[in-house]
């Protein structure tokens, strides 16, 4: 069983700016003493989320919408753990899949074949399993010879459908995507689609972010908007994107 | 197996895959490979030996042995405080997306230092066949000085990660701080080459202790005492320390990057 509880989340992001890192600056303040105290700390925040309260649980499709710098990324982020919110709680239970970014981790001089062990290394796969899973990712991939030459000797086609097939090999409780994945001519396409397919039906909640009504309609069965960090609205995918897309 | 030690084995393998990958790609299209690293150091070595022997006037006999351990052992150790310090600044965007936990970055960076640190010991086989210099029993006592070594290098390392992603101009300062330290530690001089009152000041310099627990066993010599304890309790209380740094920070270090 999966589950995600947020209670009360929010995430300050501190934007330092080149001042405030430098750590002369920090160094000088403690001599100078009084006359700069006013200035410690005083760097800008971001608050890009504040207060979500929700749940989801089993069977969950949850659309994210909202315009750019709404705060979808921060809470994919809050999400897969690599976030701890600043505020709040956030409860987690089953394992979390990402394919928010699938090129995470490519090392350009390295082979494909090296490349697998290493993404799937990142993925939480261990390499007994990966070499068993080997054969089938390259298959799918359609590199074939390219597999054993550098990933920098690719053309971008090419690694992103390498990615892809890496990418999707897990079989994860809660799936985190941004976007929908759309990748190789018209062919190669019909396949990612019947993989993506299979692997959103095999998760227990699926959390997308996206800008495209179609897709949100398509795949979810709830919509959060959010809107400055906070859910201005919250439901079923038809009332959400009537009010959002208009 | 509890999950837990599942978690910690699978995550410092990919420690040692980072780790591997890191030195691979750096000499992935050159034909000696990672034994660029090796030949670099050993002109390096003899060059500097050359000078400084006949300058001090040591006997090259003793003098090279001793600056080609201390050398290599140098450059494991700098290069290791130095690359903490890009850490997780380098990872940045793993850090941004996945659950890592950060001791795999630190983790990281001593593996791929231990593994060009391997590479380098070919010069010492070379420098000590050349002066047919034997190893004696005392120098497996190097083996269990390296770990703790290692365990003195990771709080630093893991201390320069934390400052480096807060304060990005703690890089520079540490680079300039090790050169420095460089010159202070005996490396390419002997502390035989210090007036008495002088040599005093050296056991003030863990830096001293952290070289000489390594290569004094593999010289013929059992470190001393002193070595061993300053070296233990500096890296006991800087992990104790940097543990209490981390739970405390370590949600924090991803909005620092």
């Amino acid at each position: 069983m999966a589950n995600i509880q947020l209670s009360q989340v929010g995430v300050v992001i501190p934007i330092y700016t080149a001042n405030s890192r430098l750590l002369s600056k920090k160094v000088l303040q403690l001599f100078i003493g009084g006359a700069l105290i006013s200035d410690q700390g005083s760097y800008v925040s971001v608050c890009a989320l504040r207060d979500l309260n929700f749940q989801l649980s089993d069977g969950d499709r949850i659309g994210l919408i909202g315009h750019n710098g709404a705060g979808k990324s921060t809470l994919l982020r809050v999400l897969s753990g690599a976030y701890t919110p600043t505020h709040g709680q956030v409860h987690l239970q089953g394992r979390v899949g990402s394919l928010i970014d699938i090129n995470l981790g490519i090392d350009y001089e390295a082979t494909g074949r090296e490349n697998i062990y290493l993404r799937c290394a990142f993925l939480g796969v261990s390499k007994e399993e990966t070499r068993a899973m080997l054969d089938e990712i390259i298959k799918f991939s359609e590199l074939e010879d390219f597999i054993d030459l550098p990933m920098r000797t690719y053309s971008s086609g090419m690694q992103l459908r390498l990615a892809f097939s890496v990418s999707t090999i897990i079989r994860p409780e809660i799936l985190l995507m941004d976007e929908w994945l759309a990748i190789g001519d018209e062919r190669f396409r019909k396949k990612t689609e019947a993989r993506l397919a299979e692997l959103v039906e095999s998760t227990k909640i699926l959390v997308i972010a996206s800008h495209s009504r179609n897709l949100i309609m398509k795949t979810c069965n709830r919509v959060l908007w959010l809107e400055h960090g906070t859910v201005k609205m919250d439901g079923t995918p038809e009332e959400v994107c009537t009010a959002y897309f208009g | 197996m509890t999950k837990n030690t599942e978690f910690l084995i699978h995550n410092i393998k990919l420690a040692a895959t980072l780790a591997t990958c890191d030195v691979r790609s750096k000499y992935r299209r050159s034909m000696l490979g990672p034994f660029w690293l090796t030949i670099n150091m050993s002109v390096i070595i003899v060059s500097i030996g050359l000078v400084f022997g006949s300058i001090f006037g040591s006997p090259m006999e003793e003098f090279l042995p001793f600056l080609a351990v201390g050398f290599i052992l140098w450059t494991f150790i700098a290069s290791t405080i130095n690359d903490g310090c890009t850490a997780f600044i380098e990872a940045e965007i793993i850090i941004k997306q996945l659950p890592i936990p950060l001791f795999v970055f630190i983790l990281r960076i001593l593996w791929k230092n231990v593994l060009i640190l391997s590479h380098n010991i070919l010069i010492l086989a070379c420098v000590f066949l050349f002066y047919s210099k034997g190893l004696s029993v005392v120098a497996l006592l190097s083996i269990p000085a390296l770990l703790l070594v290692l365990l003195f290098l990771s709080w630093i390392a893991s201390l320069c990660a934390m400052l480096g992603a807060r304060f990005r101009d703690s890089a520079p300062i540490v680079s300039n701080l090790l050169q420095v330290l460089f010159f202070l530690t005996p490396i390419i001089w002997m502390p035989s080459s210090l007036s008495a009152h002088r040599v005093g000041f050296l056991e003030w310099n863990p830096f001293y202790h952290l070289v000489e627990l390594i290569r004094s066993p593999l010289l013929g010599q059992a470190p001393r005492l002193t070595s061993w304890f300053v070296i233990l309790g500096i890296a006991l209380s800087g992990c104790l320390f940097i543990l209490f740094v981390f739970t405390r920070k370590r949600a924090r270090v991803v909005y620092w990057l």
